[in-house]
């Protein structure tokens, strides 16, 4: 059975600077980084110090929450660095990499063969444990739940993004290991959305079901389709998990290696070459982007331009990003820059902006904000972005007035930050809308669990 | 060193001093900030508050300029009687001693609105170190339009204030309010000085004056002008054509006269997706509603000709749109984003109910007879409970799916 999802409420924002369907293997990294913060909600217990020796595949920390989840070496080598802030927290954590790489062998499994409770403890072990989101929340899953259901989406709409089609091509065996274990830790199914015209390799697995997806951005976002396929009530919790990581999952079970590799879209109109570069998790910005930046002030994000996170040269590829995205920093005045007709920038109103009359144009944004923070006035164009059955603003509002009732009435189990980039990036308000969303989500996890 | 990198360097030197709020309302004016976007969405769309506000400006601007002529003309009609099959272009209109006597009454006005207004968010903006939000950019230009001509300019001023402090900033400024600015300042004055916003002598410049002088015996013929709701109300006979009424070359507030020019602001503003269509259609229907509804019991016989309801009853229901201050109403004042309904099912209802309850205080209020400003004040008020039930009902839709699931 298949249910089609079609959008229309939504926003493509078409940039400059496409990745070509081109994959080079990026410039290894001698150093990688395992960054705790990209973790959300996770407070770190390391199981390693500076000097010792590991495996592509060991624990460098656990949850200290729940000490069975593991998060993983991507290589083999030395730890050279533990980086603290205040209160001893740990920031960052560095491996020198080897040469030689080597793995430890976590065995080989048969996907059919395993029980639920077997699978749990070799995700946990493994490392791969963390790959796994839920809903509400937006934060790593909690092994001592059984999940409603659990969502895959294989489509990209957002900016820029990695192209999954293009990514997964070949890895039909990984994937469908993957799911295979996926289908048995929930209640309920695996479902698996790709584009209406796509050529998906996970298209005909099993033990899933498929969903085409189409309409504008966000529609490829994990939470609109659960809102269109079988929304989050109170009480329910779903799972969510990135297709590439699925095929690191998929190669744990059929090779028993922990292996990090991942295919990433170098992308914006800040990039030389936009293209796809296979690289590695914890590998740093220099190594994927070194000779092929443009000059001039740019800003590089881990990540695609409406979530991603803000980096430097000396930073570090995102754990779950697939991305990274280089555009023009705009920390520069307008001459009357309220008032002026505007050609080159995205506009959903038409208040002599005229985005409207190049639907087709790929524009070249910068990181301005266009503009200052104020109260809400507008209402009513938040509504055109988002096609949850949500009322935006006002769940915006219950969050920073911090009413836990409103916020679960109205909706806050199903939301995520990325589900409301959309409503942020039109925002004529200039409110940080994702950031009183994770603030709303952390408070609810806080007070309600 | 350029303008640029001046005003770049004292923002600098302005922080943490009192003076940095006022200053950046300048700065922010000639230019768009430097600043970058710091947590969630890396790029922002190109709209922000001073544009979508200036916008609303763009069509108040023929209306202004439309009603610095329709004040000269006004008053050259009741000296000289009135001219009969105008047309929009007709040169007893469009001519300059019309407008120059528009212009030294209007303007002063406008001036007096802005000064005043400003003045006032800038002096809060400083006590409560918040930006000078953009708000009153469009009210100030409303208030002027939506009262009567010989307004003195200290009875504005005074208006002025009470709106700003009383209907906006004790509520926190812009976003914040639960009545509309301009249209507070209005009911202000129609409440504090009820003689100077209704009756005869106050649609038309000098009239007030003149008749001061024939009082204190000078030998004058008096002037005098009398809005067409203002006749129906009385039962009066008129002599304006239903195409002086859409043009507006009739006495009446300031901007509200021109229906012709007001509707091209309406479909501009819809255009632009700043003003709600929402509103501005179910207002429309919701007056000729109305309208229908109280020519249906003219038809049926339940009133005769001499209650003084008939008049204004009988009018032709859809010429309630071209007369008084409704069309300017529905499109400049029941769609502020602030006061109005703020969900979209909700807009219709209370769109409906502005347009359907300001027919029917116009015709059962004969001494004052339009209820355009009474309606939206009283619509502000209930905007929250309307917008409650729409957002219940999304609740309640949750909480069924809920209970579905658990059955």
């Amino acid at each position: 059975m298949s249910q089609d999802i079609r959008i229309k409420r939504g926003l493509d924002i078409k940039l400059k600077g496409g990745a070509a369907l081109v994959t080079e293997s990026a410039k290894s990294s001698n150093i990688y980084t395992i960054v705790p913060q990209d973790f959300h909600s996770i407070v770190p217990k390391l199981s390693i110090k500076v000097g010792e020796k590991i495996k592509a595949g060991d624990s460098v920390f656990y949850n200290k929450a729940n000490e069975t989840m593991k998060f993983p070496s991507p290589v083999s080598g030395e730890v050279v660095d533990i980086i603290r802030g205040e209160k001893r927290k740990i920031l960052a954590v560095k491996i020198s990499a080897d040469i030689e790489q080597q793995f430890t062998d976590f065995g080989i499994k048969d996907p059919k063969a395993m029980q639920a409770d077997e699978i749990k403890a070799h995700l946990l072990a493994t490392g791969c444990w963390p790959f796994i989101k839920q809903r509400p929340y937006d934060v790593i899953a909690n092994p001592a739940n059984v999940p409603k259901a659990i969502f895959i989406s294989a489509y990209a709409s957002a900016p820029l993004a990695a192209n999954y089609d293009y990514v997964l091509a070949g890895k039909e065996n990984e994937l469908q290991a993957a799911i295979t274990v996926l289908s048995k830790l929930t209640s309920g199914v695996v479902h698996v959305s790709i584009g209406s015209e796509s050529k998906s390799p996970l298209n005909g697995l099993n033990n899933c079901m498929i969903h085409k997806v189409s309409g504008p951005h966000p529609s490829g976002n994990v939470g609109t389709q659960i809102a269109k396929i079988d929304p989050v009530n109170k009480g329910e919790i779903v799972w969510t998990i990135n297709p590439q990581d699925l095929v690191i999952i998929g190669e744990l079970l059929l090779t028993g290696k922990f292996n990090s590799e991942r295919i990433i879209a170098l992308a914006g109109s800040g990039v030389n070459t936009p293209q796809y570069y296979k690289t590695k998790i914890g590998s740093s910005i220099v190594s994927l982007v070194q000779g092929n930046l443009k000059t001039g002030n740019h800003r590089i994000i881990s990540g695609n331009v409406l979530t991603g996170t803000k980096q430097t040269l000396k930073g570090v590829l995102g754990y779950y990003d697939s991305m990274i995205t280089v555009i023009p920093e705009g920390n520069d005045y307008e001459l009357f820059g309220w008032t002026m007709p505007v050609f080159n920038k995205i506009s959903t109103s038409r208040a002599l902006t005229f985005s409207w009359l190049f639907p087709n144009k790929k524009f070249d944004l910068n990181t301005n904000t266009n503009g200052e923070h104020r109260a809400f006035v507008v209402t009513g164009n938040y509504e055109e972005v988002f096609p949850l059955d949500i009322f935006p603003m006002q769940l915006l509002k219950a969050c920073m007035y911090k009413d836990l009732d409103e916020m679960e009435q109205l909706g806050m189990y199903e939301v995520a930050p990325e589900d409301f980039a959309l409503t942020e990036f039109i925002c004529v308000s200039k409110q940080p809308h994702q950031d009183i969303i994770r603030k709303g989500l952390d408070l609810m996890l806080k007070e309600i669990g | 060193m350029g303008l640029k990198e001046k005003l770049h360097n004292i923002k600098g030197k302005g922080k943490d001093k009192k003076w940095l709020s006022a200053f950046s309302a300048f700065h922010t004016f000639v230019y768009t900030p430097n600043e970058t976007t710091h947590s969630g969405s890396h790029i922002r769309g190109a709209d922000d508050l001073k544009r979508l506000m200036t916008n609303v400006l763009i069509p108040l601007i023929p209306i202004l300029i439309f009603a610095m002529f329709n004040v000269g003309f006004q008053q050259n009609i009741a000296i000289n009687g009135y001219q009969e099959g105008m047309t929009f272009f007709s040169g007893e209109f469009w001519n300059f001693d019309n407008f120059l006597i528009g212009a030294i009454k209007l303007v002063p006005l406008l001036a007096v609105s802005y000064i005043v207004g400003l003045g006032i968010e800038v002096l809060f903006a400083t006590i409560n170190n918040h930006e000078v939000e953009e708000g009153y950019f469009v009210s100030g230009m409303l208030v002027p339009l939506i009262i009567p001509i010989d307004t003195p300019l200290w009875m504005l001023a005074v208006a002025v204030a009470f709106g700003v402090v009383i209907g906006k900033e004790v509520f926190g400024g812009t976003g914040m309010n639960i009545l509309n600015p301009a249209l507070t300042i209005r009911a202000f004055l129609f409440f504090a000085y009820p003689t100077w916003m209704s009756g005869d002598k106050v649609w038309v410049t000098g009239a007030v004056e003149r008749t001061k002088e024939i009082t204190a015996g000078a030998n004058l013929d008096a002037i005098s002008g009398e809005t067409i709701l203002g006749s129906l109300a009385q039962g009066k006979e008129f002599a304006y054509s239903t195409w002086d009424m859409f043009f507006g070359f009739i006495p009446g507030s300031i901007g509200e006269t021109s229906t012709f020019l007001i509707l091209l602001g309406g479909l501009y503003l819809i255009f632009t997706k700043v003003g709600s269509w929402r509103i501005m259609l179910s207002a429309v229907i919701g007056a000729l509603v109305m309208g229908l509804i109280f020519n249906g019991v003219v038809d049926a016989g339940l009133i005769t000709e001499s209650n003084k309801f008939y008049t204004l009853m009988n009018t032709v229901y859809w010429h309630h749109l071209l007369l008084g201050g409704l069309a300017f109403a529905i499109v400049f004042m029941a769609t502020d984003p602030v006061t109005a309904s703020q969900t979209n099912k909700g807009k219709w209802i209370y769109g409906f109910l502005i347009g359907f309850i300001s027919i029917m205080i116009r015709v059962f209020n004969p001494a004052y007879p339009e209820g355009a400003m009474l309606a939206i004040l009283l619509m502000n008020v209930f905007a929250p409970t309307i917008d409650h039930y729409i957002v219940r009902a999304n609740v309640n839709k949750r909480q069924k799916r809920l209970k579905t699931k658990t059955l």
